[in-house]
């Protein structure tokens, strides 16, 4: 079993996902939330980061939050998995704990 | 109208993760009623607030991209927006909302006030309001 770690702000103002990938062990699940979400889009400046952590890390995206920020999915990063908040909550599940990045 | 200021609001935050972007509409609105000249600067994680499709639905959370568009009518004459901050993000103008202004006593009107602008000319902006409000 792994961890999952989440990231709630946005890669644009803050180190927490930089920090999260080079802090978190391979096999390790990453969930973007809340203002992390603009780090699962393809074309911008934190693209790099999260395309190279897709070699050894799953990816994921809550859907709500996308949607709310209006993004279509299709700016997602090939790889990045959309859940929703039941997603969120097997992802705890699964996992054997839950590292928040804030 | 000795006592009209030109009054520059600068939105740096992303919406809905924090309250800023909130605020900061709030702010707006009560600066236009008191008949100030009143503009907004989008820049950094600024400019997703002006992103259109907002369906905010799925968080709890009231979708305030209508109020944006209601911004003309509160004549608010400019929201600039930072170019640079646009194309770090893979954004472009098609990308952000349009938002229209008229002036309802002269029947002059702007099909989008929304406009990009370099760093250059954003830094004279802020330079020339009066005053400058963070968010």
């Amino acid at each position: 079993m792994s961890d999952l770690h989440t990231v709630n702000k946005s890669p644009f103002e803050k180190n927490s996902l930089e920090s999260c990938l080079k802090l978190s062990l391979p096999g390790s699940s990453v969930l973007l939330l809340e203002d992390a979400v603009y780090g699962a889009l393809k074309g911008t400046s934190a693209t790099d980061l999260v395309s190279s952590a897709l070699a050894d890390k799953k990816v994921y995206a809550l859907g709500p939050d996308v949607k709310a920020r209006g993004l279509d999915e299709s700016r997602l990063i090939d790889g990045v998995e959309l859940i929703d908040y039941a997603g969120f909550v097997d992802l705890a599940e699964a996992n054997d704990k839950v590292q928040a990045w804030v | 109208m000795s006592d009209t200021k030109n009054f520059m609001f600068l939105n740096r935050r992303a919406p809905y993760g924090t309250i800023y972007a909130w605020e900061s509409l709030e702010v707006v609105l009560i600066a236009a009623a008191f008949e100030q000249n009143v503009s907004l600067m989008f820049a950094d994680d600024g400019v997703y607030q002006l992103v259109k499709g907002s369906d905010s639905s799925g968080i709890g959370m009231k979708n305030f991209t209508p109020t944006y568009r209601t911004l003309g009518d509160y004549e608010v004459r400019h929201m600039y927006v930072d170019k640079a901050s646009l194309e770090a993000r893979g954004l472009t103008t098609d990308d952000l909302i349009e938002v229209e202004w008229e002036d309802w006593e002269t029947e002059e009107s702007v099909d989008n006030i929304v406009e990009v602008v370099d760093s250059e000319k954003a830094a004279e902006l802020l330079e020339n309001s009066d005053t400058v409000f963070s968010f």
